[in-house]
């Protein structure tokens, strides 16, 4: 079976983006709440634009935040990326040039800051920030494994994300593998139904192909 | 890199000809190791986002290059300008002098060229270094490219042979990364000590010493402070002391200068 109609039958099966957009929103939200943090974020790699794109966010000005892009290599989340590596900055204020811009354009200034790069498989995905966690308690090292825990996680759920996007980008048209699809989409649904009819009819074709 | 192969054998009448250069003393202590050392003579190359020049906890720079690739070019800008595009070259560079204040600080900068080719530039960054013999090589930066790996550890196995310490930062998290996995380099993971002279051996590789790594004090951009936590603080700390004993013992190569931070851990004959 080709990449292609392998892409076409998941994408038939697989959730919609919503649903993805749900999950990661769900990791930002309980990163947050673990962390007793203010803000968390997602940020995804755009290879192509070399640029990284927010996906997620849970803060105050979550909404603004969707969307918008960044240089893929400067600044604390381009040297996560980059470095593969976790950091853990604060007072971050102290830094005059830390992502200013980028900061005042969210309408948020972090006092301190958690980035963990989310890896999966070979493959650099994008950074999992953690904002303005309260610093009342020194930071441990069983607080960075809870983070790398997390950021594993949200590599995974970016992983399906980009997979169902490029199927489904694989299946706008109106060529076959679109047809396979819908097909495989009915399929799915009459499955949920206990119909067995349409896999009979299925079967039927295929004797005849 | 190639080199001239000679035959890899000692006959009877060349053994004087690797007599050591210096007594090894019968317990290799701290005293004797970077005792009264500054650094002084030790060359520390910073591969990561720049340094910023004139930080008041990093002091001279002696160099700034910048790697970056065109096409199929590799272009070393030899007087890089721009500084560091991220604070974290200044935090390593400023923990190196900290423990090791007159030793000589080089930045390679290998970030801000974009995520895409970073691997390919991390490449070419550590092959300039390493040409360049440095004695450190304080490196925080990893890929997970399995492409890369092959070229990484021929370039880490060069450095071992020319007496160039590779010290590169340990990944925490569940992947394979290069080039910390490598034996021809000494990886470096965090404790939560905040003695900066505390180092750990680690009789469970690939990770080899713990140093400090939490919530430490660090130069940032902007001639400032952070706190930080991470292996990648962690790293120019043996960094540090690799200079120290380096400026001490110049003619330890990255063996003999691996076994005696091994002697003087803090875990084995190092003072607690």
């Amino acid at each position: 079976m080709s990449d292609e109609l392998r892409a076409a039958v998941a994408a038939g099966v697989l959730g919609s983006e919503d649903q993805y957009r749900a999950l990661l929103q769900s990791i930002v939200d309980v990163a947050r709440a673990i962390f007793r943090a203010k803000a968390s974020s997602i940020l995804l790699l755009d290879e192509e634009a070399d640029e990284l794109v927010f996906e997620a966010a849970a803060d105050e000005a979550s909404e603004a935040l969707i969307g918008k892009r960044f240089p893929s290599s400067t600044g604390i989340a381009g040297f996560v990326l980059v470095s593969r590596q976790p950091l853990v900055i604060e007072d971050v204020l102290t830094d005059p040039r830390f992502s200013r811009e980028t900061a005042e354009s969210t309408g948020f200034v972090p006092k301190g800051l958690m980035a963990v790069p989310l890896l999966h498989e070979e493959r650099v995905l994008g950074v999992l920030e953690v904002l303005d966690r309260p610093q009342d308690t020194r930071f441990t090292l069983a607080e960075m494994e809870l983070l790398g825990l997390f950021a594993s996680q949200a590599a995974i759920a970016l992983d399906l994300l980009q997979r169902a996007r490029r199927a489904h980008e694989a299946l706008a048209g109106d060529g076959e593998l679109s047809v396979i699809s819908r097909l495989a989409e009915k399929l799915e649904a009459r499955r949920e139904d206990g119909s067995e009819t349409a896999l009979r009819l299925l079967a039927e074709l295929e004797q005849l192909l | 890199m190639s080199e001239e192969l000679p035959a890899w054998s000692l006959s009877a009448e060349a053994v004087e000809s690797i007599a050591l250069p210096e007594e090894w003393p019968g317990q290799v202590t701290r005293e004797w190791a970077w005792g009264g050392a500054t650094g002084a003579g030790a060359r520390v190359c910073v591969l990561d986002s720049g340094i910023e020049t004139d930080h008041p906890l990093v002091g001279d720079v002696q160099k700034s290059v910048a790697i970056s690739i065109e096409g199929d070019e590799v272009i070393i800008e030899d007087n890089d300008t721009a500084g560091d595009l991220c604070g974290h070259g200044t935090a390593c560079a400023g923990v190196i002098r900290s423990l090791a204040p007159d030793c000589e600080l080089v930045s390679v900068r290998v970030l801000g060229a974009g995520y895409t080719g970073s691997g390919a530039v991390l490449l070419e960054g550590l092959r300039w270094a390493i040409a360049q013999g440095y004695d450190v090589i304080n490196m925080s930066l990893s890929t997970t490219k399995q492409k890369f790996a092959s070229l990484l550890h021929e370039l880490a196995d060069t450095a071992y042979f020319r007496r160039t310490m590779l010290v590169a930062s340990a990944h925490n998290m569940p992947v394979e990364s290069y080039p910390w996995r490598f034996s021809s380099v000494i990886s470096v993971g965090s404790h939560e000590e905040e003695d900066p002279y505390q180092y750990y051996y680690n009789p469970a590789p690939p990770v080899e010493f713990f140093a400090r790594g939490v919530d430490v004090e660090v130069a940032w951009n902007g001639g400032g402070r952070l706190v930080c936590t991470g292996n990648s603080f962690a790293t120019p700390h043996i960094a540090g002391i690799a200079a120290l004993v380096l400026s001490k013992h110049p003619e330890l190569t990255p063996f003999q200068l691996k076994s005696v931070l091994y002697l003087t851990a803090t875990n084995v004959g190092g003072e607690k």
